[in-house]
């Protein structure tokens, strides 16, 4: 089936079998290898990437479903001004080790920042509660998720 | 030691030595842009599958690969028989079906005669894609006859147990391990025997006895594991990317398992996403990829799924641990004496040190001072997946530190006293350092009490104490527990400690280039650990070159020297102390180069931090940039100095070093539903020198997330006929951000006193130390209902059910 798919402000048509599953049509058939997978019951959530603003599971969607809709994957944060806050938190709050959850623990959290500028540690953690991380016991993820609540896009601190 | 100086600020910022400094991999991860081994994609690559058995025990009667091979896309399938065909020179097997183990046992790499459990790689299909692959395995045609399985370790020895290494000729399900033995002891068993009767006699002491279970777990790390290998048909150089924590190790293992040259073979770990001990075995499906490659002449990528990961690679634990400890009425511990029964599933796959069956176990003694310690580990072949040593776990310290924690905690309530007074009371003191435990360590440093106390002080102990005590009155069951640990991690001296005969020391190479900026090359690999930030800092601290100047270079064999690699907590106390000693030798001879510039004598020179000057001529100096410039200069070198500023080094170390730490843990539970939610963790962590205490501290954070699973989730069990229960993550369940708490650290630090730096490594420290904080806090708080010991992992049901007085055995679906 062919498929066009916006990716990161790009539009990608392909040709696809309609069981492929949105992960592997971003990894194999577009070559981001950002998004990552890392289980098969959508319990991991390493694969998280934004359809039309909403983090999903990329690994529980097929590529045809997400014809027509936009998709944003952790290669489509940083922006021409530098990294986003949320990877900059990543970095100053040591969010991350291995970096196979990261991307996606990124998504998410620079999705409930975006919703709530004021989200609590309690949200924080309650929103990341679908992913898995095995190396930072989950408290520099909560505060490089705060601290990119803590310094908006643009601002002069971030800058 | 050096461990609390301020270093100096590089102009990027970074300290030019210890101190906290943010990551430099972090700019390609938080860019998507580190390269795993899914994400290496070459010219022509095909895709592998195994088909795996559905059956715990089962003779194989015959395999149809034809309606596979017929399937468009398909290009090859394996399978054991073809694998037999293939003549395997120089070998511990005689062919391809079969490969060796860590622990000189053999495992198969796809079955030929019979399955030995669920999920054992029965055949292997090679497409032009992922999907084809898969498609393809529901096309095989295997007739099994089932056998009777073998899944409780408990019964393996019983007389008319099905046999399952029979391959071997055996008749029982007994393990021997190369030196010859079927157990494996350690300490005095005649005199800890006596000590424990004698006190049994004795009104003014006590003898408890608890049979301690640490149930099967697993790594899981988030990248699972895979391969992709490429046998060039004209060269012969086999290249193999693959998820590996050894990758020299590897190297040496497929040599021996392919009868390829080793010189022809280049493995390439790139970035890992997560190892834990998962990566350090060779497993049947990274062999599978390179026989794929040598029969298709194109590269082979094969990337297990989830439920392959945690159905077939490296479990760890599965210890049945039957514990005695004496003590007088006061608290003075006499002896300790343990009997373990030790699963190691159908082949026996343990990646450890050979001279050390039972890992590391026999420092089960503890922190504490006594003088009568024993233990008996005899091994068990079950038809479970094969493995034992991984998931942080220090070559079983894990083990070790959860039965004597759990144990000096039951003898607490047999005697009615304080867990932290008892632990107070027995821990070994400054002044015994180095210490030697009843069954042969030799702990380098401690200052345990210390630590101890500022951990209570930390949490509030006594204030939590009295909380307790007036919630217990209202009906309200909160609990406190402690966990005291003391690992011994860096294996380890050449003369004791080997893998497969290869010693465990690491290489290490430093190149200065002409501009003064150098490439460090390590043997160790890391999956996460910051190795490319903590050994730039190593090197600036003994060089004063900024860390932002050092690149640091791992993960591929072409371009690293020998090492074992990084699992045992062991690249800090072995690599980094290489490099510490590589830096020095590089120092060494620039003092030489400088002296022949300045035109004095080396003596006369004195080393600051990245510079020789005269002494009492400050001005009168080098910098390490300016002889590096020399050493590649034209000026004349004094006799016997050679041009250029590198260096190598082999690290053998003199000894383990024991890092150690005190854990606190808070819980509340509601005996109506059994639920543990965990308060507060408070973790004191003394790791000697603290290279980068950022990472340091978030290697301990991870340890406690994975002491949390192990207590409160986490468990890999089966049912009589050997289905596997945790064979997914919807089955396996592992810690999220709500079920951990707020980790509160502490620190002490007392270096070791025989590594260069005085560093101790920490990677495992919290996945050892904090299960039993947990275990004990839940225990503490239902212990009114008479509770004195339930296994992990104590979930809801479990919880209730001890509440009830009606534990659960947890490791079979069995009442």
């Amino acid at each position: 089936m062919e498929v066009t798919v916006n990716v990161n402000g790009t539009d990608y048509t392909r040709d696809v079998e309609p069981r492929m599953l949105l992960v592997h049509f971003i990894r194999e058939e577009l070559g981001m290898r950002g998004t990552h997978w890392g289980c098969d019951t959508s319990n991991c959530g390493t694969c998280v990437v934004w359809v039309d603003e909403e983090p999903v599971k990329s690994c529980t969607m097929l590529a045809v479903m997400a014809d027509g809709h936009r998709v944003k994957t952790v290669e489509g944060l940083e922006g021409p001004d530098g990294l986003d806050p949320i990877q900059q938190g990543f970095i100053e709050c040591h969010g991350l080790q291995c970096g196979f959850c990261t991307p996606g623990m990124m998504m998410t959290g620079r999705w409930l920042v975006d919703k709530n500028p004021d989200i609590s540690d309690e949200e924080i953690r309650e929103g990341i509660s679908g992913q898995i991380c095995r190396c930072t016991g989950y408290k520099n993820i909560v505060e490089a998720i705060r601290w990119a609540a803590e310094h908006p896009k643009g601002s002069e601190v971030n800058a | 030691m050096t461990a609390v100086e301020e270093a100096p600020v590089s102009a990027a910022g970074n300290p030019i030595g210890f101190g906290s400094m943010k990551r430099k991999e972090d700019q390609r991860f938080v860019r998507g842009q580190g390269n795993y081994v899914d994400d290496v994609n070459l010219p022509g690559m095909l895709h592998g599958a195994i088909l795996r058995s559905p059956h715990a025990h089962a003779k194989i009667l015959s395999i149809d690969t034809s309606r596979a091979e017929a399937h468009p896309g398909v290009v090859a399938v394996i399978t054991g028989k073809i694998l037999e065909g293939i003549p395997r020179p120089e070998l511990l097997g005689d062919n391809f079906a079969w490969m060796p183990t860590l622990s000189y046992d053999t495992q198969a790499v796809l079955a030929t005669d019979k399955v030995r459990f669920q999920g054992q790689e029965v055949a292997f299909v090679i497409a032009t894609d992922r999907y084809t692959a898969k498609d393809a395995l529901e096309l095989i045609d295997v007739d099994y006859e089932p056998l009777p399985a073998v899944m409780d370790a408990k019964k393996a020895m019983d007389s008319g147990a099905p046999v399952i290494r029979d391959d071997k000729g055996q008749t029982d399900n007994s393990i021997t391990d190369v030196m010859g033995n079927k157990f494996w002891e350690s300490g005095n068993a005649i005199g800890t025997q006596e000590a424990i009767e004698k006190a049994k006699a004795d009104p003014n002491c006590v003898v408890v006895t608890q049979d301690i279970m640490y149930p099967r777990v697993h790594p899981a790390p988030m990248e699972t594991c895979g391969s992709v290998a490429y046998l060039d048909p004209v060269s012969g150089q086999l290249t193999l990317w693959t998820t590996s924590q050894a990758p020299h190790a590897h190297r040496t293992v497929y040599a021996m398992v392919a009868g390829l040259p080793e010189h022809k073979i280049r493995i390439i770990s790139p970035d890992v996403g997560g190892g834990f001990g998962n990566k350090v075995g060779v497993y049947p499906g990274y062999v599978l990829s390179v026989v794929g490659s040598i029969v298709t002449g194109k590269p082979v990528k094969w990337m297990e799924d989830r439920s392959e990961n945690l159905m077939s690679t490296s479990f760890a634990r599965d210890y049945h641990m039957a514990g005695t400890i004496a003590a007088t009425k006061d608290g003075q511990i006499l002896a300790v004496d343990v009997d373990v029964l030790a699963d190691h599933g159908a082949f026996n796959g343990v990646a450890q040190p050979t001279k050390f069956p039972a890992g590391f176990f026999h420092i089960f003694t503890g922190s504490y001072d006594y003088p009568h310690a024993h233990c008996k580990v005899t091994p068990v072949y079950t038809n479970k997946a094969p493995g034992g040593v991984a998931y942080a776990c220090s070559f079983r310290i894990t083990e070790a530190a959860y039965f004597i924690e759990r144990l000096v905690d039951c003898l607490a309530a047999e005697l009615g006293m304080d867990p932290a007074e008892l632990r107070l009371k027995n821990l070994i003191k400054p002044e015994q350092f180095p210490y030697e435990t009843p069954t042969g360590w030799v702990y380098d440093s401690g200052q345990y009490e210390k630590t101890m106390r500022l951990a209570m002080e930390m949490v509030g102990y006594d204030e939590l104490r009295k909380e307790q005590a007036e919630k217990r009155a209202r009906g309200e069951y909160m609990g406190i527990g402690i966990s005291f640990f003391t690992e011994g991690v860096g294996a380890g001296p050449r003369k004791d400690m080997d893998i497969l005969g290869l010693g465990m020391a690491d290489g290490i190479e430093l190149r200065v280039h002409p501009t003064g900026k150098a490439q460090l090359r390590l043997s160790v690999q890391t999956q996460g650990q910051g190795h490319e930030t903590t050994y730039a800092q190593i090197v600036a601290h003994e060089l004063g070159i900024p860390p932002e100047d050092i690149e640091v270079i791992h993960g591929d064999t072409d371009n690293t020297p020998f090492g074992l690699g990084t699992y045992g907590s062991r690249s800090t106390p072995v690599s980094g102390a290489a490099a510490a000693v590589v830096s020095r030798k590089v120092r060494d001879k620039a003092r030489l180069i400088a002296a022949a510039a300045l035109e004095c004598s080396p003596d006369d020179l004195e080393w600051s931090l990245g510079k020789w000057s005269v002494k009492g001529d400050p001005d009168r100096a080098k910098t390490i940039q300016e002889i590096a410039l020399l050493s590649h200069g034209s000026l004349e070198l004094p006799e016997g100095v050679e041009g250029h500023l590198d260096a190598t080094a082999v690290y053998n170390p003199p000894n383990l070093t024991y890092p150690y730490g005190c854990y606190i843990c808070v819980v509340d539970v509601d005996p109506g539903t059994g639920q543990v939610k965990i308060r507060r963790f408070v973790a004191v962590d003394d790791c000697g020198t603290r290279i980068n205490p950022m990472i340091v501290e978030g290697q301990v954070h991870g340890g406690l997330a994975d002491g949390v699973g192990m207590a409160l989730m986490e468990l890999i069990a089966f049912d009589e006929d050997g289905n596997c229960l945790g064979g997914s993550f919807m089955d396996y369940l592992l810690p999220t951000a709500m079920e951990c708490p707020d980790w509160e650290l502490g620190e002490t630090v007392t270096p070791s006193p025989h590594h260069p730096i005085g560093a101790k490594g920490v990677g495992e420290s919290a996945t050892v130390g904090s299960p039993a904080a947990v275990v004990n806090a839940v225990i503490d708080a239902i212990s009114p209902f008479g509770v004195r010991h339930a296994d992990m992992p104590l979930t809801p049901a479990n919880v209730w059910r001890a509440i009830q007085g009606n534990p659960v055995r947890v490791d079979m679906a069995v009442e």
